[in-house]
């Protein structure tokens, strides 16, 4: 992307979240009912004040905020990067949820069956979660290599059977906790909990984030060494932006197809397993949350480059973290977050809103190049 | 009517697309507007339709300065626009698509057909354009979908109707109707504006001829006087070659050979029957033939883009029918495509990395898994020189570059490396005069190397001189082979009808 599209694009998606703030303020206001009644506009407001400084506060303004933000952000950021290099290689994973499933169970298997020491077993379960979301992703790769299956069905078909995997694996002997009829895992050995991230402050228990923070960071350095440096990467960029003239070009355009879902799968794969051992230690049945969902706002709030998606997790991550706050301090319940979320999405996807409402003189369109996988 | 565009400047990021533009149009007269792509013609009408808001300067109509802020100050001023690309639904029909935007309503707010279709029947009869108005656009050829494009102009009440590059798309035999259409508007006291970059065509039907580059009008000619190589000298700012300098072929052994090829559609039909011919080392075959005559499937059938049902292909003695088109590519053989922005380019990409596009894979460029992008740019910046590309730098995309410049990148990437046959497919279509002349003369040069050619194109003129030996096909079947030196262009025509010169004798 030249200079001029890419300085437009990230003021267009500022905005776009800024906007969000805005409509979400209103309906702040809007749902204090008691001060709306008695026209006292004053406290309405003030409660959009407490409840954005909140937001903030729970966020970034403590040490225990911003762990809880590195928590919630570490999963959703593997997620949107699997996300991120689909859309890039022109596909549109919406199964990071089942992928994300299928490699928290591996890992969580060499967790619980694998005793130390440490340094190998972490490293051992996180490929075995990476390897699990690769095969997982890997399935809608081939179906649409072979029969030209959409991904967007195939993936969304397969999440369902992801969950439904998930709980019967619970109430096997390999994988159920001994003693417990419900579906709930086994424990993972303590040589195989990824570290603390603030280790090194004994007393501070409450402090939960936990060194899947740094596999997360390496999944952007490689996404990124990936896309720029790669010659594989090239071929996924050409793929996606153009797949006739991949063909031409000699491209094996099929065999990039399930590459492209595998790698996804992979980084999908790791978000499982950093949730299974370092959030939890073991696994529920729905330990995948909604993150696989999440995820692709945020690869499209990061236009699906390593940068904008590591910055797009985080602000969710935040937005997750200091909703808890806010709920806490204020009357404004959590749900605004979701309002939130919903909103700025919203404000993505429709470009030209945000350009309309800011008066946002662009020289050229920018195109979300992130939804060509809808006409592939 | 008279409007005057006056010092007229419309300036993009990092480019002056328009700079101090005076123009006048006026009814009753053609004007030629002509220029290379990306000289700014299409900017300029795009702000005398209200689509940009120039930067400075002033739209006079009669005298009365006026802005156009919208297409409908454009349309209500008497400007209509006939795009290069129709705006047309193809679902609806005739009368639908010619009333969209000024439906005439019956009772209750309906659309009322019988109106509209009296309102199509009514200029069409007037103005001898021949069309029906329950037709769908989408059964409709090209020519006549055009004419419905005129009728919408018409009934918006043009006074002067512009018309974007309209030859493009036309078939010879529809070009000669068009020019019917262009004097029947006239003598109903219209003004006609007409973009192009054929300058044959431009000194057939102008009144007038005003010439741009690079943003500016450099100068106005007289159709009646001006040649051809002048305008095109204008158009450049340097003298053209129009004609291909090239020596007589010394063709040597054969280098690709092609034998009974066949090739079927999905539902089994035969697309091409029997195709045989051969290209020697050092000579240039040319395939003449309407569009839709199975040129397109002979060249992914020999490329390996299309999978073939019968027949052998092969390059050196060695059958390559069923090779992919990496395996084909490392063999040395190229391939310029027909569609350049659907298959020959990748737009956001950048043109360095489109100049690799077909063998990024080399030891050179990368060692299987990491791209050297240092000998990538090397190499780029080399080819950018060498294949006079206009850009200020290989890093930029190539969506950015004009027609004629991606086309270069595309001659660049293929031809620049050991080859032993060249297969290119509409070479030149959609490319500037300055381009054509140049990428012609890599093709020649290409030959003189002793690489074996093989150039398919519509473009009867561009087959006739480069060719060293003439094809011609006719529904998927090669139906002549003809010299086209002592062959006359007429005959070929007849050809590529599906007739023949004798038996157009015998009858």
């Amino acid at each position: 992307m030249d200079r001029i599209s890419r300085t437009t694009s990230i003021r267009l998606t500022l905005l776009a979240v800024l906007s969000a703030m805005i409509v979400g303020a209103v309906i702040i206001v809007l749902s204090d009912i008691t001060s709306l009644r008695e026209g006292d506009f004053g406290t309405a407001f003030g409660t959009v004040l407490d409840a954005y400084s909140a937001l903030f506060i729970g966020s970034f303004g403590s040490l225990r905020a911003l762990s809880n933000t590195i928590s919630s952000t570490t999963p959703l950021l593997l997620c949107g990067i699997s996300v991120a290099v689909a859309f890039k290689a022109g596909l549109f994973n919406i199964g990071a949820t089942g992928q994300m499933l299928a490699g928290g169970m591996f890992s969580l298997w060499v967790g619980f069956s694998m005793h130390g020491p440490g340094i190998v077993q972490i490293p051992v379960a996180i490929l075995a979660g990476a390897l699990g979301g690769a095969l997982f992703g890997a399935i809608p790769g081939v179906l649409k290599a072979r029969t030209g299956a959409h991904e967007v069905i195939t993936t969304i078909m397969l999440n369902n059977m992801a969950a439904f995997l998930v709980l019967w694996l619970l109430k096997t002997t390999i994988f159920q906790r001994e003693g417990r009829t419900d579906p709930i895992s086994k424990l993972v050995s303590p040589e195989g909990i990824l570290p603390r991230l603030f280790w090194f402050l004994d007393d501070r228990k409450d402090l939960l984030a936990h060194s899947g923070f740094y596999v997360a960071i390496l999944a952007v350095i490689i996404f990124w060494w990936l896309l720029q440096r790669s010659t594989v990467g090239f071929e996924f960029r050409s793929v996606g932006l153009n797949l006739d003239a991949s063909q031409y070009a000699g491209m094996h355009t099929k065999r990039l197809m399930v590459l492209a879902m595998m790698i996804s799968g992979a980084f999908a794969g790791m978000a499982g397993a950093s949730e299974v051992l370092g959030t939890y230690g073991y696994a529920s049945q729905n330990f995948a949350g909604n993150i696989g969902f999440d995820a692709i706002a945020i690869a499209l709030l990061g236009r699906s480059t390593p940068v904008g998606t590591a910055f797009a997790a985080v602000l969710f991550g935040a937005l997750q973290a200091g909703g808890r706050q806010m709920q806490a301090n204020t009357d404004v319940p959590i749900d605004l977050i979701v309002v939130l979320r919903a909103l700025i999405f919203m404000f993505i996807a429709a470009p030209l809103l945000v350009k309309a409402i800011w008066r946002v003189k662009a020289a050229q369109t920018v195109e979300g190049q992130s939804f060509r996988g809808w006409g592939a | 009517m008279q409007l005057e565009l006056r010092g007229i400047t419309k300036r993009f990021p990092g480019v002056v697309a328009n700079d101090q533009v005076n123009l006048t149009l006026r009814t009753g007269e053609v004007l030629g507007l002509i220029g290379e792509n990306g000289a700014g013609k299409s900017t300029l009408m795009n702000v005398l339709y209200g689509l940009y808001k120039p930067d400075e300067g002033e739209i006079v109509v009669d005298g009365k300065s006026t802005q156009f802020l919208s297409p409908a100050d454009a349309i209500g001023a008497g400007i209509g626009m006939v795009h290069q690309h129709f705006m047309l639904v193809p679902v609806f029909t005739v009368a639908e698509n010619v009333v969209l935007g000024i439906e005439p309503t019956g009772k209750y707010g309906t659309l009322d057909i019988n109106k509209a279709r009296a309102m199509v029947r009514e200029v069409s009869d007037r103005y001898h354009l021949n069309l029906d108005p329950d037709a769908k656009i989408e059964d409709l050829p090209v020519g006549v979908q055009q004419r419905v494009e005129i009728v919408k102009v018409l009934l918006r009440d043009a006074q002067i109707v512009v018309f974007d590059e309209p030859t493009a798309v036309l078939t010879p035999g529809e070009i000669i109707e068009f020019f019917g259409i262009v004097k029947t508007l006239l003598d109903a006291g219209r003004g006609v504006v007409f973009i192009t970059h054929k300058l044959k065509e431009a000194l057939t039907v102008s009144d007038r001829i005003v010439v741009m580059r690079r943003g500016q009008v450099v100068g106005e000619v007289e159709p009646s006087t001006a040649t051809e190589g002048q305008i095109a000298e204008m158009m450049v700012g340097r003298a053209v070659l129009l004609v291909v300098e090239k020596k007589p072929a010394k063709p040597g052994k054969t280098v690709f050979n092609v034998e009974g090829l066949h090739v079927v559609d999905p539902d089994g039909r035969a697309i091409l029957q029997d195709v045989s011919f051969d290209v020697r080392e050092g000579e240039i075959v040319g395939i003449a033939g309407v569009q839709g005559n199975g040129q397109t499937e002979l060249v992914e059938a020999l490329t390996g883009l299309r999978k073939v049902s019968g027949g052998v292909v092969s390059l050196d003695g060695v059958d390559i029918t069923n090779f992919s088109p990496r395996e084909r590519h490392e063999l040395g053989i190229a391939h310029i495509p027909e569609d350049r922005l659907r298959q020959g380019l990748i737009g956001g990409l950048t043109i360095g990395e489109n100049l690799v596009l077909t063998r990024y894979h080399d030891a050179a460029f990368s060692n299987g898994v990491i791209m050297h992008w240092d000998d990538v740019r090397k190499l780029s910046e080399d080819l950018v020189k060498k294949y006079d590309i206009r850009t200020p730098s290989a890093d930029m995309l190539a969506s950015t570059l004009s027609g004629g410049n991606q086309q270069k990148v595309i001659v660049a990437r293929e031809l620049s490396r050991d080859l032993r046959l060249t297969i290119a497919s509409q070479p030149t279509r959609g490319v500037d005069v300055g381009s054509i002349e140049y990428i012609h003369q890599r093709m020649v040069e290409a030959r003189d190397s002793g690489v074996a050619v093989l150039i398919v194109s519509t473009e009867l003129d561009e087959v006739m001189t480069l060719a060293d030996r003439l094809l011609v096909m006719y529904r998927g079947r090669i139906v002549a082979s003809v010299d086209p030196l002592t062959t006359s262009a007429m005959d070929v025509g007849l050809y590529m009808a599906g007739s023949s010169p004798d038996q157009l004798k015998a009858s």
